[in-house]
Order: structure tokens, then sequence, then C-alpha cells
């Protein structure tokens, strides 16, 4: 058996993951503090994209750059005002509901300010060059998206084991209501949540656009969907659990995809079988299974239901 | 006193809302027509014509309905095929039809990419009373839609729609470009006869039947030939091509056929190039867009795709398109930002011009008539002489053109013009 | 004065909720609904929108009422719908396609595998009656898709009912996913035709225009008959939801939603009610898709994605999630708003000159004046701090508005702003916006439509004119 040949996917799936991580980290946080599934998030990250490409239009990189997380900031923020703060007390229907909402309104508005075209994002110097690896040919974003990762979580896990405020966050997400009583102001906890995911929504979607160049109003969607997977895959409120959930998720993509290539290089099976067919859908098994066996998911705590 | 200012302002608010409801639900026209059409305001009190047609000084309108995607993954493409019908309309924006002069009106349906609009979209241009329908580009949406057309009598012209099953068995879809059959036929003896390829890897979009369908054809007339096909799909929504590329180089495969829609071809053609991709990439009629050349420019690719127009065809045509496309920035932007011409304007354009020589033919605007008269219409367009078989309604087209992606310039440069063997 | 046989003793025994009177009265009402649409057919031109509306709407309201059945009523929130609505739309397709089309439609399948169709069997059982035929094959094709829907959603939830709240939904949209992927692969494609659609199969229109063929009556009245069958259908549905609502079972499905523990603990059995409720919905769910099947007159597995559970979803939660009336009334708002009033939206319009346009402006300009000046006084109550910051964002974006409003008035350019293609759906999503933020029980709450609660209305209103009176 030729393992050589999987090295390929196995890059791509680091690559992929670590995009997904930075993604996934938004949605965890906001569920641990909200138990709220933001399907909003994952739009955040397309409109970022967007905005990316409409400024570095008209103005030099270096003010693009940080002017798109800036408003990417604001526009998490400003969500999270709008369409989930007057729905704190309603059931949490109502909030996932008003989640979703706010998903169609910002891939409709996408589409129609795009007129539904394909926009290309602009190439940002030394981060999208060409290298090689081990045979294997891939941008050097590739490399820097997960060494980036990791540098903002170990930055994010100090922030909240060793400040204050950090602790707050951890209160929050602990006992919402005593946390309240304790004289914590939930309102900044939240809006600092939201404004964390959001900067690493905008940092995640620089690297991920970098490397798929191609946006369109439903870019956000699916790996939205499965950084949210790769999230309940690591345990839900924890945020190295959400980062190993999401290189996980995407390895397992990319040898699903290469499934068949690999069995056939290696003669095993002779005709393909089309393993590829699911991709997507084998996320979903993941997480089915972690949900039936672990639905703490990997590094998740127990949780027991008070009566 | 709070509570009474508030209810008036409310009741305020509302009146003038509702006011606007009654006096607005005016006229939809497309830019540049002739009848024009009054959003009114209730201080205005400018009346609209509550229905159809009338408006214009000048008299009797025949409409033809335009069933096209303006969004979605096809968007891209239609819009261009949209922009060649706009442009024949400023043109040519009245008919002779028995005697009388007609205005001739387009409304606009989109069917967003989707086959479950399709019906929706369809019944709209229904119910607008149009005599004839032009589109879709894409099959798929076009078979969702053509019971929808036969059950009202109104007969549909295919304009770059290759899927056989979009005439098969009807009366009432007829089309004006070749087949898939054909281009999947034409495209495989290219791959054989110009890159001698034994082995081909065909990468389609799951889900999506036209380049499922394409892939299929591709396939069978490959083997044909003695080649092997690894034939793989890829999820909607997938951005990331690098395991796909990695298969092709896997499989040592000669030449990767991926006719996929332009967003997916975008990225393909973008991760294919910085993976090191050495073999030439090939594709149907949908790569022919500038989105692609813009995405192959300096970088270090061969595409080659088979189409229904160059370029250079028809002199008169070209500047005429892009004239019109720049000088409106709404047209500008439809096309890509830029104006060079894409095949599917030009199909679009004669697509028109074939409608107004059915109604001429059928000497009235009734759908029927129209209908009936398709099937002696010929007309001799930018793309070619343009006449229809007597079973199936498609078009008797036995050549296209083969262009190849310019990287330094950002162009098509022509190939070849591939005859049916 | 209360002669039997009056419609005053009438309204009486409405009152008192007599069962019978009850029955009379729904039966008015059907006749009355016939009446209308009947109406509706020989007034209307047979290509109007209302129709395709109508039709729409019944396919979404049974849907709906199945999602509003699993989610509002039994608290169980599931994303999964989609999944289901696809195994009932490919049941119906794959069962009722005519064998004389399937090597046209598997063109790529040779054929494919299921060589027959359910109307020909049956046609054949009854000696070569087709009409007959098509009305067992229809009616035996729609009760397989529900019960392979509720077959798979047995499957499904044996692991997964046991989930609580969010994860219910997350695992149930990916299963949703996992069946789509399915129905796609090409190498079972010889049953479901892979990526391609699956057509020819009989649908409203087309089983109407064989009635037709036989008979001049229908074929005169079209629309109103090819109208009539969904509806009916969709009638037959709901009214079984609402009889498993107000049976025992319905009962304990509103206790597990209230509180599951407390339900537990008075000896309801979770782990089945929560089974019945999931696979009921489902086998609903699953006609729901035979029926968009019947409508659309082609399928294809990649529409049925998430986005078509976020569109039920919303319907339901604009109708009421809880309420019955309120579902239906959602799903002809949400399917009339979004193909058909708000089209115009769409479509570029221009100004015939420029007084409309200045008209147009003026007026554009009053309303957001009136808004912002609604906003602030509707809001002068509260505490001086947050009055501050809303009257200044209210009246910033009021600037910025106006501002863009002049400049538009002062441009040369005739074509109303805002308006091309894709506007409609960026005003949909705001006003479901605004229904959720503001309006979050629904239309209906969880109140229904029905001769109680209309009783009840009028009787109040009796009495509070009574006592109005008395007191004067």
């Amino acid at each position: 058996m030729d393992w050589s040949v999987v090295l390929p996917y196995i890059l791509s799936g680091i690559s992929v993951g670590g995009q997904y991580a930075l993604i996934a980290i938004g949605y965890t946080m906001v569920y641990g503090i909200l138990r709220l599934i933001n399907f909003a998030h994952g739009d955040v990250f397309m409109v970022a994209g967007l905005m990316m490409i409409y400024f570095s239009a008209s103005m030099p990189m270096y003010y693009s750059i940080p002017l798109m997380i800036i408003f990417t900031v604001l526009l998490g923020y400003a969500i999270e005002r709008a369409a989930y703060k007057p729905l704190r007390t309603a059931p949490r229907m109502s909030i996932m509901i008003s989640a979703i909402g706010v998903s169609y309104l910002l891939e409709n508005l996408a589409l129609y300010v795009t007129g539904g075209l394909n926009q290309n994002y602009p190439g940002i110097p030394w981060i999208s060059d060409s290298i090689t690896i081990g045979g294997a040919v891939t941008k050097r974003v590739t490399i820097i998206t997960p060494i980036l990762t990791i540098v903002l979580v170990v930055a994010l896990i100090l922030l909240i084991k060793h400040t204050k405020f950090g602790m707050a966050m951890r209160a929050v997400s602990r006992d919402f209501d005593t946390a309240q009583l304790m004289g914590i102001d939930i309102d900044k906890v939240i809006s600092v949540t939201f404004i964390i995911g959001s900067f690493l929504a905008a940092i995640g979607s620089l690297l991920y656009f970098t490397n798929y160049t191609g946006v369109v109003p439903t870019s956000g969607a699916m790996p939205g969907l499965k950084a949210f997977v790769a999230a309940v895959f690591g345990g839900i409120g924890s945020i190295p659990g959400a980062v190993v959930g999401a290189f996980i998720i995407g390895i397992c993509e990319n040898l699903i995809k290469g499934l068949d290539s690999v069995l056939m290089v290696n003669g095993i099976i002779s005709q393909q079988f089309g393993f590829a067919t699911f991709s997507d859908a084998f996320t979903f098994v993941l997480l089915i299974v972690i949900l039936i066996f672990k639905p703490t998911g990997l590094f998740g705590e127990k949780q027991t239901d008070k009566v | 006193m709070k509570r009474n200012l508030k209810k008036y302002l409310s009741l305020g608010l509302a009146a003038v809302m509702a006011a606007s409801l009654i006096t607005g639900c005016g006229v939809a026209t497309a830019n540049g027509d002739t009848s024009a059409t009054a959003a009114t305001s209730a201080a205005a009190q400018t009346a609209a014509s509550g229905d159809a047609t009338a408006a214009t000084a000048s008299g009797d309108t025949v409409k033809i309905g335009v069933y096209e995607p303006a969004s979605g993954d096809n968007g891209a493409g239609g819009k261009q095929e949209m922009l060649g019908m706009q442009y024949a309309n400023s043109k040519t924006p009245t008919v002779d039809i028995g005697g009388k002069t007609y205005n001739v009106e387009l409304v606009f349906a989109d069917n967003q990419s989707s086959t479950d609009k399709a019906v929706s979209a369809a019944s709209t241009l229904v119910s607008s009373g149009v005599s004839v329908v032009l589109g879709s580009y894409g099959s798929g949406v076009s078979i969702a839609a053509q019971e929808t057309f036969a059950n009202a009598g109104i007969p549909a012209i295919g304009v770059t729609c290759t899927n056989p099953q979009v005439t098969e068995g009807n009366t009432n879809y007829f089309r004006i470009c070749f087949l898939d059959p054909f281009q999947g036929t034409i495209l495989a003896n290219f791959a054989v006869d110009n890159f001698k390829a034994k082995t081909a890897y065909c990468l389609a979009k799951l889900g999506d039947d036209y380049s499922v369908g394409l892939c299929n054809y591709f396939q069978k007339a490959f083997e044909a030939l003695g080649g092997t096909v690894v034939f793989e799909t890829f999820p909607e929504g997938n951005s990331d091509f690098t395991s796909y590329i990695t298969n092709a180089k896997n499989a040592n495969a000669d030449v990767i056929f991926s006719p996929v829609s332009t967003e997916a071809a975008a990225l393909i053609i973008e991760q294919a190039s910085s993976q090191g991709v050495t073999v030439p990439l090939m594709a149907g009629d949908t790569w022919d867009s500038n989105v692609i050349t813009e995405a192959a420019t300096g970088k270090d690719i061969d595409i080659y795709v088979t189409t229904f127009y160059q370029e250079g065809g028809n002199k008169e045509f070209d500047e005429g398109l892009k004239a019109y496309i720049d000088g409106d920035a709404t047209a500008l932007q439809n096309n890509g930002g830029n104006d060079m011409i894409a095949a599917v304007s030009a199909m679009g354009y004669d697509a028109y011009y074939v409608a107004l020589e059915a109604l001429k033919n059928a000497g009235s605007t009734d759908p029927k008539a129209v209908n009936d008269a398709l099937w002696k219409t010929t007309y001799d367009g930018v793309s070619g002489h343009i006449e229809f078989d007597q079973t199936n309604g498609d078009a008797v087209r036995d050549t296209a053109y083969v262009k190849k992606a310019n990287t330094e310039t950002g162009t098509w440069d022509f190939v070849a013009e591939q005859k049916a063997k | 004065m209360n002669k039997p046989g009056s419609t005053k003793s009438f309204q009486n025994k409405l009152e008192r909720h007599d069962r019978k009177t009850q029955i009379v009265a729904d039966l008015i009402v059907i006749v009355i609904c016939l009446a209308v649409l009947f109406l509706l057919d020989s007034v209307l031109d047979s290509s109007s929108m209302i129709f395709v509306v109508l039709k729409k709407t019944a396919v979404y309201a049974v849907v709906a009422v199945s999602m509003n059945l699993l989610n509002g009523f039994t608290g169980l929130f599931s994303l999964g719908q989609a999944g289901f609505m696809l195994i009932g739309a490919y049941t119906y397709g794959i069962l009722m396609i005519p064998s004389g089309d399937r090597a046209s439609v598997y063109q790529y399948f040779n054929g494919g595998i299921v060589k027959f169709s359910l109307q020909e069997v049956f046609a054949g059982i009854f000696g070569g009656n087709a009409g007959v035929g098509m009305f067992f094959g229809v009616l035996i094709a729609l009760i397989l898709a529900g019960v392979f829907a509720a077959l798979f959603a047995f499957l499904i939830g044996l692991p997964v009912l046991r989930l609580k709240g969010d994860y219910l939904a997350i695992a149930t949209l990916g299963f949703a996913e996992i069946i789509r992927a399915l129905f796609q692969w090409n190498t079972i494609g010889g049953l479901t035709n892979g990526s391609n659609m699956l057509r020819k199969f009989p649908s409203f229109d087309s089983i109407v225009a064989g009635w037709a063929a036989g008979c001049p009556f229908v074929a005169a009245h079209i629309p109103f008959f090819s109208t009539l069958l969904p509806m009916i259908i969709a009638a037959i549905c709901i009214s079984l939801i609402v009889m498993l609502i107000h049976s025992s079972y319905g009962r304990s499905f509103k206790a597990i939603r209230d509180d599951e523990v407390a339900a537990e603990a008075m000896g309801i059995n979770l782990a089945k009610h929560k089974m019945l409720a999931f696979c009921t919905s489902s086998f609903f769910a699953g006609i729901g898709g035979a029926m968009l099947a019947m409508f659309q007159t082609t399928i294809q597995a990649n529409a049925f994605k998430s986005s078509m559970t976020y569109e039920i979803l919303l319907i339901v939660v604009i109708g009421g999630i809880g309420s019955v009336t309120g579902s239906i009334l959602g799903a002809f708002l949400f399917v009339a708003a979004s193909e058909w009033w708000l089209r115009f939206l769409d479509t570029e319009m221009v100004f015939a000159d420029a007084g409309t346009k200045t008209g147009f402006s003026v007026f554009a300009i009053a309303i957001v004046v009136l808004l912002a000046a609604l906003v602030i006084v509707k809001n002068r109550g509260k505490e001086k701090k947050d009055f501050h910051r809303i009257a200044i964002i209210a009246s910033a974006v009021a600037f910025i508005v106006i501002a863009a409003l002049i400049n538009y008035l002062l441009s040369p350019s005739m074509n109303v702003p805002l308006l091309r293609s894709g506007f409609r759906l960026v005003v949909f999503s705001l006003i479901i916006m605004i229904i959720v933020l503001f309006y979050r029980r629904g239309i209906m709450g969880t109140r229904e439509l029905n001769w109680d609660s209309i009783t009840a209305f009028f009787m109040k209103r009796r009495n509070a004119e009574k006592e109005g009176g008395e007191k004067a």
C-alpha cells in the first residue's frame, strides 16, 4: 500500500481544516455563551470576502485589509444587537429562527448587490504564491493557515484563562442567570464574544478566499455548516476541541474525495465506487456518530440536566 | 396626546403606503424599451395602466417572454444571454405582423437556475400573455418548465440549452443550438486527434444534469475511440478541488474535461494552475465566458472550449454589441465588466430574430399560430444558418468552434472549426 | 322567539358547541369556498397566477402543518423536512413514470431498473380502464410516498430522537443532506436517475387533462379542477393531522412540548410518543413531497436542499408555531408574496416623465420622515439615555436615506432606484425578519380558527355591547 499517495489529500485537508477551524471557533464561542447556533456566522464570513473584493478594487491592500476587518466586526456586532438581543428571553426556537432569517437576508443582499455573478478575490501578495512540499504543489497560504490558527487559538485561550474578562466569559457560559446576578455585564460579554467571533471570521475569510478565489453569495453556507459540525464534534464550548474537530473534518473530507483514486492506484479496487459523492455527507455522518456515542463531543464536559 | 400622535402617524404612514400600492401596481418593462411605465405616488396622481399592454402612443404590442436565470449558478450565463436579446430588441423594437406594426416587449422572468422555481417563473410569463418564450440558459430549468408552456400552448425557443431532453417528445420546445451528443463527440474527437489522449478525467457537478449529461456523452464518444474515462462528481458549494486534481494526476489523465458552470470553473482553473497541472483542460459552451479568460490570465494553463460563435465572425454585430455594452453601465456589469462578446449573447441575439421571423410567418400573435409557424421558420443569423428539423424542433447544426484561452491577453484564440464527421 | 330551524336557534346551537350544527356549518363553508373557486375560474383568465399560487399553497400547507405537528405541538425542533419530502417525491416519481417514457427519462441508465408504473398496473387489474387505473395509481403512490418517508424517519429516529433541542435540529439537518447525497449517487442511478431529473409522471395538470378528455364540463373548467385536486388532497391530510392533535396522542404531544420531564413522570412513554410524532410528521411530509412532484412536473434531488426546510420553517413561524390555521395562512402568504405579489420588484421600471419621478421622490422622502418620526415617538416613554440613542440612530438613518434620494432626484437617471433582479428576495427577507423580531407569535399565535373561537369572539362582542348598554 503506497502511503505517499495519501499525502496530497492530507495536505489539502490540513489547509481546509485550518480555515474551518477559524470559523468553528466563532460558532463554539457563541454557542457556549448563548446556546445559539449562529447560522448567520457563515454568511458574515462570506460578506467579509465580498467587502474585501470591493475595498481592494478601489484602495491599496494595506487599507482594505484593516477596513474589511473593522467592518466585519461591526457587522457581527450589529447583527447581535438587532436580531439576537431582543430575543434573549424568547424560547430557543425563536432565536434560532432569527439566526436563519439573518442568514437568509445576508445571502439575498449579497445576491442583489453582486447580481449573482462570481466575484474574483484579489490575490494578496506573498501568501498566495505557490510552493512545493514533498512533491505536492500548494499555495503558501496552506501552510500559514494552520500556524496562524494555532497562534490565534493560543492567544484566545490565554485571554479566557488568565484575564478577568475571560473569567466573566467562562462564568456566563457556565451559568447565564447566576452570572448576571453576580454583577457581570451580560451585554458586554456577549458583544465581545460576537466581536471576537467576527474578527476570526474576517481573518478566516482572508485565508479561505485567498485559497479558493471565487466568492458567490452561497460561499459561506457549507463552510459554516461544516465548521459548526466541527465545533460540535470537538465539544461545544471548547475552543481546542473546535480546532481539532475542524482539522479532522477537513482531512476526512479530502480523504473521501480521494478514496476512489487512492484505492485504484493501489490496485485495491478496479472500478470506481463513487465515494466522492459522499464527501459532504460524510461530515454529517461523523456528526451523527459523535452525537450518538459522545454527545458532548471529543473534549466536552459532561452536562447534567437539572429538573 | 402622545397616544393620539402615534396613532395619527401610523395612520398617515399606512394611508400613504396603501395609496402607493394601489397606484403603483404598474407595468413592468425592460430597460430601454419604448412602452415606459410609471411608478407613481399619491401626490403626483399619475395613473398607471393597470394591465399588460397599452401605455404607448403607437398602438399594439406583442410580448416575447425571456425565461432566463438572473441569479444562482447560471446567473452569469443567463445575464449574458439576455444581453444579446436586449441588444436585438434595442436594434429592432418593432415587427410587422399581418400588415400591422407591433411594438416588441420583452417580459423577463428569473428562474433562479433552480428547477423548483421553474414552474412559477414560467407561470409568470404565461400569465403575462406572451406569444413566444426565449430561453433558458441551462437545460434543467428548460426541461422543468416545458410542460407549463405546453399546457398554455406557448412555444419556446431554447437558445443554448444543449441537453437532448429539452425538445424530445414535445412539440412546443425548439432550439437553435447544437446538442450535447454532438458536442461531446466533437470534444472527444478533438482530444484524441490533438492531444493523443488515452485517459480522460471527467469532473461534473453532482446534481447538475447539464454537466453530468455532457460528461456522459463525452465518455461514450471517448470510449468508442478506445480511451478510458475516470468520471467523478463534486458536491454543490465545493470550493476545494485540489483533491480532484490529485485524482486526475493519479489516473494519469491526458486531458481534464469539466463542463461545469463558470463559478466552479474559475476555482478549478485557479487550483489546477497552482497545483502545476500540465495537461489541457477542456469544456463545453459554459466555459465560453470572460470569467474563464480572467481566471486564466497570467497562468500557465491550456484551456480549450467548444462554442457556438467566435468573436470576429460578424464584424457589424461585434461592433454593435460592444457599443451597446459599453454604453450602459448595467449591461457592462452583467457582461462581467468588459465588452468581450460571449457566444451566448450572439445566440440570444439570433433567437430574438428567429422569434420575429416566426411571428411574421404566423401572421398573428396567437401562440398556437407561432408554434405552427416555427417548424418552417428559417433565419440566417450571426451564428450561422438556422432551420429546424421536423422531428424534435432542433436546429440543424453541424459546426462547432473550438477556442483556446489566451493567457497573456485574456481573450480567446480561434483554433478550429469542427464539423460533424 | 326561538323557533326550531330559525337562524337564531342555529346560532344558539353553534354557541353551545353542538357537534351536528358545527358539521353543517363546516359544509356550508366548504360549499362557499368551492363557489368562490369556481367564480375565480370563470372570471379570470386560465393562466392567472392565482391558480398557481393556490396549488403551491396546498402543497406547502401540508408540509407546514406536518412540520408544525413536530415543532409546534411536540416541541421537537427538526430540520429534516426536505429530506422526507425528497423521499416522498422520488417514490411517487419512480413508481408513476409510464413504462413507455422510461427509456427517455433514464437515458443514461438504460431505462432504469423499475419497468412498470402503478397506474398501468391498476388499469390492467380493472380491465384496461385508464381513469380508474390512474385514480388507484395516484392514491397508492401517495400513500407509499408517505410510508417510505415514515420508514426512513423511523430508522433515523431510533438514534436521533433522544438528542435535545439544537442537537436534534443539526442531526436531522445532517440526515437530510445524507439522504440527498444518497439519491444523487450515480451507482444507484438505475433507480433514482442520479443527478438527472425525473419527469413525465402524472402531474395535477396532466391528470385533469385526462379527465377533460372524457368530460366536456371538466374541459371547460380546467383551472378549477386542477386547483381543486391538490386542495382535496391537502384537506384530507390536514384533517387527519388535526384529528391526531385532538386525540389523546395529541395531548401527550403537547405535554411533552411543555415539560418533558413532567410528562415522563406522569407516565407518558417519551420514546414511543416522540417516534409517533416524528413518523407521522414525516409521513405527511412525504405526501407533501409527492404533491410537490405533481405540481412541478419534474423533480431533481438537488432542489431539496436545506433552504427548502428553512422556507417551511419560516412559513410555520409566520403563521404561528402551534396553530394549524396559522400554517395554512402562512403558506398562502409566503407563496403569494414570494412568487406573485413581489415579482414586480425584480423588474426594472422606468419613469414616464420627470414629473412622476419628482412625485415619487417626494413621496419616498415623506415615508422616510414619517417612519423616523414614528420610531422616535414610539420610544418617547423610554429612559433618556436609550431614547437619545434611538433618536440619534433613527435620525442618522433617515438623513442618509433622504440624502441618497435627493442625490437620485438630481441625477439624470430615469430608472426607478433599487428595482432590479434580486430585490424581491431582499424585501422578502426583510419582511420575514420584521415578523420574526416584532411579531414573534406569528399571525395566529397558538389560536385556531374554528367554530368555537368564532362564536366566542362574537359572544364577547355581544356581551361587551350589552354591558355598555346596561351602564348607559
